[in-house]
């Protein structure tokens, strides 16, 4: 076979792959760019202008949803980054037992359980109410507070997990040790090396993560609606509420709306580099100083505490929407309810756990099956390996959910996809599919390609090495795969809603939907499933494969997700 | 018999990475190639293999008997394979890795469960059949990977550096067990090792590979 054939047949897998793979990206953003300058064929516009500018800057509570929503994705993302680093650097490379339950427990749950603790008749007041003697709930607003003080907690809560376990996950390779040992035979302290050595190191590393998080901060609309204030929202929801609003006119300006969070998402982004780049600057100027710190250790030991105390409210905050789901009365300022399991027997809970259970596994292992191939394909060298596929997969994690969703709606509706099952599970893949990826491609990559080679050289064509070698292997990885996957699908609000057409019913929607109703006992049930099913999943992607290879002890060492 | 015809592997950004190798080796043979590290005796038993990674490029030709085996894929070269971590895999028991081997037209469940006792049996290792390759002893993991190769009845074996790990008393007696199992199977043996005792107890022919860089190039041709 020559190079040119070879170079021919991997540029047109190249080109097909990454097709398949983004068709429906590029098509849902070309129509909310198209709706923005107000091409809607659909509705009889086919003029293109830049009116919906105009409506856009115009419309009530538009500027001051903008500026919320910067102030919140950015401090949110800012603190989460020094929280989760000061706990990193307390912990010593040792993950703590509650980041597993944090980071499974999709945003709509925690969400409702944090709303439940901290609201004014909340679980931390009573705990007030005990020790100062009170009878009534303080006349204080906590959840959808107007500075998004609440949404910024459960951003935080929810994110320094995440990025604590993209800062263990990078820690491998550096010689933490010896950086250490070499600092502080220097004179450094402890605390010294952590922030001038170790951290940008690990801070560079971490980069894309934290893009994720400002991205995801500066666009999220489930825990927005939960814990964010509702007059005015953040932009992401105030965008929701225009498109699926009973006004037409709101689509052009909702279309711009969408487009300028993308590009604030891409300005906040450079901005945030340049803001690295001037930090970087002064950082040498203090490290050349050569100051050994020894006062530092008080301000990560601060933070990490601080880091502690997010924590121990988000599992706390699960506690309590526990409690809520069994409640009967729970009369001010009791720490306890009376018990009862009506919650459980009145609300209808069953059909959106089976239709979220259903959209999880299908979408799951369409991811599966898709994350498969695209990494058999690379093994066949149909696919260069490199960064460029991983940043292609990113893109439906990057950009605004709220951009891409009302395109691929419009995409679908001539189709009559729109508002069933299928198209459901179509718009999870496309946001299920990158986590699932992302968690196979590493270890996939790092099987020894010589015992892929011994079998070949046993006789074992592509798909026996697949079957009978690859995938077993790779249990471990499949099953954290796997779990990921249910749990990023249970957590999928904005795409449900917008695929689903409002007729598919599931934990989130309908735990958000309850959110804002009177019935605390109904809305917890859903959340405790929604919280449980994710969990469920990690469990037993843990223990699956433990269990079958609990008499091959190479098979335990890499097994936890 | 094993020929090699004036090989060598171009990677997709190189030119050859070492000088062409000519070499035959015939049936009952051990052949010896050496070289210093990096030079790249693996990949010349890639190139043999058929392991190279997509987008390199093979120079010359690698024959048995009569037949070209640049065209067919690894699965059908019939080549066993050999390396210093014997590479059992680590999901399957000893003889389910022996068993992976065993050619499908050996039928039955039982059949096929004697074949591998039987060779388990050769190794010293009656009574692993169950057993997790974690658990063996380096010596031990070399032999049931011999026969795993054995096993799948190849029409020539490749040897990268099997007994580096091992210590020097096991060095010698795995060695006399791998090359007497080789020889008694009839077909040809090629070994990479940097180690001269290695080169000497094989007894076969010797050649030296060499960086590309050191001849100009059309040497030999």
């Amino acid at each position: 076979m020559g190079a040119p054939v070879y170079k021919v047949r991997q540029s047109a897998a190249r080109i097909g792959i990454v097709g398949m793979l983004t068709l429906p990206i590029w098509a849902g953003l070309v129509q909310t760019l198209a709706a923005a300058f107000g091409w809607i064929p659909e509705m009889g516009m086919k003029t293109v202008t830049i009116q919906a500018i105009w409506l856009l800057l115009e419309a009530p509570g538009f500027w001051p949803a903008l500026r919320l929503t910067v102030v919140t994705a950015v401090v949110a993302t800012l603190v989460s980054l020094l929280l989760a680093f000061a706990l990193f650097a307390r912990l010593g490379g040792h993950r703590p037992w509650f980041v597993t339950p944090l980071l499974a427990t999709p945003h709509a749950a925690l969400g409702l359980g944090l709303a439940f603790l901290i609201a004014p008749a909340g679980w931390l007041m009573r705990a007030f109410g005990q020790l100062l003697g009170w009878t009534s709930p303080p006349a204080i607003v906590t959840v959808g507070d107007p500075f998004g003080l609440a949404l910024m907690l459960g951003l935080v809560v929810k994110e320094v997990p995440f990025l604590l376990l993209m800062m263990l996950a990078v820690r491998l390779p550096l010689p933490v040790g010896q950086q250490m040992a070499a600092g502080r035979s220097l004179g450094h302290s402890a605390a010294s090396v952590w922030i001038k050595v170790i951290f940008p190191q690990i801070y560079l590393l971490i980069r894309l993560p934290l893009f994720i998080v400002l991205a995801f901060s500066l666009s999220v609309v489930d825990l927005a609606l939960i814990l964010g204030p509702g007059v005015p929202p953040p932009l992401a929801v105030l965008l929701m509420r225009w498109f699926l609003g009973p006004d037409p006119a709101m689509i052009a300006p909702a279309s711009m709306g969408a487009v300028l969070l993308m590009v604030l998402a891409a300005g906040l982004v450079m901005l945030w580099i340049m803001g690295e780049r001037l930090l970087a600057h002064l950082g040498r100027g203090w490290l050349r100083r050569g100051g050994r710190g020894r006062s530092l250790h008080a301000l990560i030991a601060g933070f990490a505490a601080v880091a502690r105390l997010a924590l121990v409210l988000g599992i706390a905050a699960l506690g309590v929407l526990a409690l809520w789901s069994v409640s009967l009365r729970w009369p001010f300022p009791h720490l306890l309810p009376d018990f009862s399991v009506m919650a459980w027997q009145a609300a209808d809970w069953a059909d959106p756990f089976v239709t979220t259970l259903a959209l999880g596994l299908a979408s799951t292992a369409a991811a599966l099956v898709l994350a498969i191939l695209v990494l058999e394909a690379e093994d066949a060298g149909l696919l260069p390996r490199g960064r460029w596929l991983t940043a292609v997969i990113l893109i439906p994690v990057l950009v605004p959910q709220i951009a891409l969703l009302p395109g691929i709606y419009r995409l679908a509706l001539p189709f009559g996809m729109t508002g069933g099952f299928g198209a459901t599970v179509w718009a999870h893949v496309i946001f299920v599919f990158p986590y699932v990826f992302l968690a196979l491609a590493d270890p996939w990559r790092r099987l020894d390609p010589r015992m892929i080679h011994v079998a070949a050289a046993l006789g074992a064509g592509r798909a026996r090495r697949l079957w009978r070698l690859k995938l077993p292997l790779l249990l471990g990885p499949l099953a954290a795969g796997a779990a990921l996957g249910l749990a990023v699908s249970a957590g999928q609000y904005l795409s449900t809603l917008f695929l689903g057409a409002g007729r598919v019913q599931t934990l989130a929607t309908e735990a958000v939907a309850l959110a804002s109703g009177a019935d605390r006992r109904a809305a917890a049930a859903h959340g405790v499933v929604l919280a449980l099913l994710p969990l469920a999943a990690y469990t037993v992607a843990i223990w699956l494969p433990r269990h079958v290879f609990r008499h091959r002890r190479d098979m335990l060492t890499d097994a936890a997700p | 018999m094993l020929h090699l015809d004036r090989l060598s592997v171009s990677l997709p950004d190189t030119g050859p990475i070492f000088a062409p190798v000519s070499l035959v080796v015939q049936p009952g043979q051990v052949a010896t190639v050496m070289g210093p590290s990096g030079v790249g005796k693996s990949t010349l038993l890639d190139a043999i293999g058929g392991h190279l990674a997509p987008g390199c490029r093979v120079h010359g030709d690698v024959r048995l008997g009569e037949r070209s085996l640049l065209s067919l894929p690894a699965e059908r070269r019939r080549i066993g394979l050999l390396f210093q971590d014997a590479l059992l895999f680590p999901h399957l028991s000893v003889g389910d890795n022996l068993a992976f081997g065993l050619p499908a037209r050996v039928k039955g469940r039982a059949a096929r469960r004697t074949a591998v006792e039987v060779a388990l049996a050769q190794a010293g290792l009656a009574g692993f059949h169950d057993r997790d390759p974690a658990t063996l002893s380096g010596g031990q993991k070399v032999r049931a990977a011999l026969m795993r190769t054995l096993l799948a009845e190849p029409r020539a074996v490749l040897l990268d550096e099997p007994f580096a790990r091992l210590d020097a008393g096991l060095r010698a007696d795995i060695r006399a067990f791998t090359f007497d199992h080789a020889r008694q199977m009839g077909i040809p043996v090629l070994l990479v090792t940097h180690d001269a005792e290695d080169a000497q107890a094989a007894a076969g022919p010797v050649v030296e590979l060499l960086a590309a860089e050191q001849f100009p190039s059309g040497f030999r041709r």
